[in-house]
């Protein structure tokens, strides 16, 4: 197992390097420039120096190269830095945003918390619904239960997140006002009433995302346990007297649980790429609503930065699925 | 009763249907066997002539939907099984009546040890704490020839041979002692030798642990050697039953006689074909009104057709269900 990760994670490097490239070029390539964002008031020898300071005007695979070793390097050191108080990383240029002119891992910093309480709760919530609602439509098969968990699943999971968003917000609060329609960012949990305030304000994009990741996980369950439930082994398992919430959670799901819980880990990194509308809808400050901003600003080392840790997350959620593979299938061997 | 004894199992007009899209099919129609203390039962006949139907029946192991066991008795020791509720039969599964199937390779549940399968039975109907069951487990891997017993309990089934693993099994079945044990076709699945040597295993058990069983195969060169009385099923009837010698030297019924042909005998000449039976057997859209059988019956006469032959004892503990005699037709 550990000479699996091991050579699992070697190999993700020159995956992750070829990755990277290509996302900087691609993003390179995009038509735009920094200088759209500097005011055309600024005389142009000062608009110069503002370029050649943020390194703009350099060769692109010199600035690749410059960014690869930012990334892999100063940025790491930084955070060592930050968390034991040294100072390695001084006088080294971090990544800096083009727009904001600060540290691209600061924004991230700053951003991610927000993702993390509304995309996370949801990702989790969705997870918590789907896992019964999977579980009890394979077991009463063609039930109205189980109609009704397709009919919302087929729903939930075609129509589209800004839809239901607009929906929900239309609905509970432009007209009902239970809800506020935005997310507001700045607001701190001091005390009951303020936290109430939170649980109101993540109401509607945790329900709309959770729903959305529910009707995916919950069909996965329904009919990883629908496959379970018709082997020889649960025949077995009744024959020996086991209680049908026996042979259900512990035969059936346990088995069920090796296809879902990859999907599910695979699914964790689209909680940060699949959140960007969300966040854009209800206005949530995250990192999806940063990567829209950084895009229209033309901010590249942004666009890239983010890109790129998105690539690492899924390649990163790949590894993790496969290694929780291993772990619950004691048939699976790695070596 | 044949012997004196109470049966231990007493099976009584048993049917079961399967309602499906196509229609009902009658699987099992009408059947009554008993079974004697420490007795042997091999049930012989065709796939798809209702024999796992049957047993699965009796502790109603079927899903239902789709089957339904509509008639009949199954008593267990005086009790009678269709007639309790679930969890009062829940608790003669795997305490009362053991079951082995027939292909161990998906019988077995893979993410689990075998210790922990083992131990499931024990600790639910015994009530044994983890260290009695794990204690007894051993003991149940050891009783059924498996080398090495306390460190196998940690294997997974995947990593033992088919052969194996239908010991682990037969472990299983016999956790709790159970008063029956159903094996359908425990060897069907396995290579001849393993064949040989799970029939020794059980000829073995049986003497130690004294319990009476219902062995089904298709094979009757299998039970030859190990059952003390033969039931012939063919489309969900019983149509003959006799001790295991009387029935081999002395078959009333055709489709026995055709069954007992399909044996490869030593004493038959190399390069004879083996004789197989003409046709299927039928899928019954209701309960049979005429001889199931007649269709592929050299004797047929009309009789066969207008009316379905009940059981009529022929011999000592013999009986069987048709209307023809080797003597003649008895119109
Ligand atoms: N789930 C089912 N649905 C419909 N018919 C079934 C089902 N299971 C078994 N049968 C029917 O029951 C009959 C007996 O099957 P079975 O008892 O498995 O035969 P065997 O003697 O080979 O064990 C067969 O004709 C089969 O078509
Ligand atoms: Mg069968």
């Amino acid at each position: 197992m550990f000479t699996f990760i091991v050579r699992r994670l070697l190999l993700a490097i020159p995956t992750l390097l070829l990755i990277s490239l290509v996302i900087f070029l691609l993003v390179d390539f995009a038509p735009g420039s920094p200088m759209s964002e500097i005011p055309l008031t600024v005389p142009p020898d000062v608009r110069q120096k503002i370029i050649e300071s943020l390194g703009a005007n350099e060769p692109v695979w010199w600035r690749y190269l410059l960014w690869l070793r930012q990334f892999f390097w100063v940025e790491p050191l930084h955070l060592w830095d930050h968390l034991f108080g040294t100072a390695f990383a001084e006088g080294q240029q971090r990544i800096v945003s083009w727009q904001s002119r600060s540290p691209v891992f600061d924004v991230i910093a700053q951003r991610v918390p927000q993702t993390l309480t509304v995309v996370g709760t949801a990702y989790l919530f969705g997870v918590l619904i789907a896992l019964p609602i999977g579980i009890w439509s394979a077991y009463r098969q063609y039930s109205w239960f189980d109609q009704l968990g397709t009919f919302i699943s087929m729903v939930g999971y075609s129509v589209p997140t800004f839809f239901t968003g607009v929906l929900l917000i239309v609905i509970f609060a432009v007209n009902l006002h239970w809800f506020p329609s935005t997310y507001d960012t700045t607001l701190k949990v001091t005390d009951w009433a303020s936290f109430w305030q939170q649980v109101r304000q993540m109401a509607l994009p945790v329900t709309v995302l959770a729903l959305f990741n529910a009707a995916e996980i919950s069909r996965y369950t329904r009919s990883a346990m629908l496959e379970n439930l018709g082997q020889d082994y649960v025949r077995t398992a009744r024959a020996k007297g086991m209680s049908e919430r026996t042979v259900l959670l512990k035969h059936v799901l346990r088995n069920s649980l090796i296809p879902v819980v990859t999907v599910i880990a695979l699914g964790l990194p689209t909680v940060f790429g699949g959140a960007i509308i969300t966040e854009q809808v209800f206005k949530v400050n995250g990192i999806g609503a940063a990567l829209i901003g950084a895009i229209h600003a033309n901010d590249l080392p942004m666009v890239q930065t983010l890109t790129f840790i998105f690539a690492v997350l899924i390649v990163l959620f790949n590894l993790i699925a496969d290694i929780l593979y291993g772990v619950l299938d004691p048939r699976i061997r790695y070596d | 009763m044949p012997d004196g004894a109470a049966p231990v199992l007493d099976v009584r007009g048993l049917k079961t249907v399967f309602r499906t899209r196509g229609g009902e099919v009658h699987a099992v129609n009408s059947v009554s066997f008993h079974l004697q203390p420490g007795e042997l039962l091999g049930v012989v006949g065709e796939s798809g002539s209702g024999k796992s139907v049957t047993m699965m029946s009796l502790i109603g192991l079927l899903p239902s939907p789709p089957a339904d066991v509509r008639d009949g008795q199954v008593l267990l020791e005086g009790r009678d099984l269709l007639r309790i509720t679930p969890e009062a039969l829940r608790s003669v599964r795997g305490a009362e009546v053991g079951f082995v199937f027939q292909d161990p390779m998906t019988s077995l549940n893979p993410v689990f040890t075998v210790g922990d399968q083992i131990m499931e039975p024990l600790r639910t109907h015994l009530g044994m704490t983890r260290a009695q069951a794990e204690t007894r487990a051993a003991e149940l891997l050891d009783l059924v020839g498996i080398p090495d017993a306390r460190k196998r309990l940690k294997s997974y089934p995947h990593q033992f041979s088919g052969g194996m693993r239908q010991r682990v099994m037969i472990a299983i079945a016999l956790a709790c002692d159970p008063k029956v044990l159903i094996a359908d076709e425990p060897t069907t699945a396995l290579d001849v030798t393993i064949q040989a040597q799970i029939l020794e295993l059980v000829r073995d058990l049986r003497s130690k642990l004294g319990m009476a069983i219902v062995w089904i195969t298709h094979d009757l060169g299998v039970i030859a050697g190990i059952a003390d009385r033969v039931m012939v099923m063919y489309a969900g009837q019983v149509v003959e039953q006799a001790p295991v010698k009387e029935l081999f030297a002395n078959p009333r019924h055709p489709y026995t006689r055709a069954l007992l042909k399909t044996i490869p005998s030593n004493a038959g000449a190399r390069g004879d074909r083996l004789q197989v039976i003409q046709g299927q057997p039928p899928i019954l859209g209701a309960a049979p009104t005429a001889c199931p059988f007649r269709a592929r019956c050299r004797h047929a006469f009309d009789r066969c057709a207008r009316e379905n032959p009940a059981r009529r004892p022929v011999g000592r503990g013999h009986d069987v269900a048709c209307h023809w005699t080797p003597e003649g037709a008895d119109a």
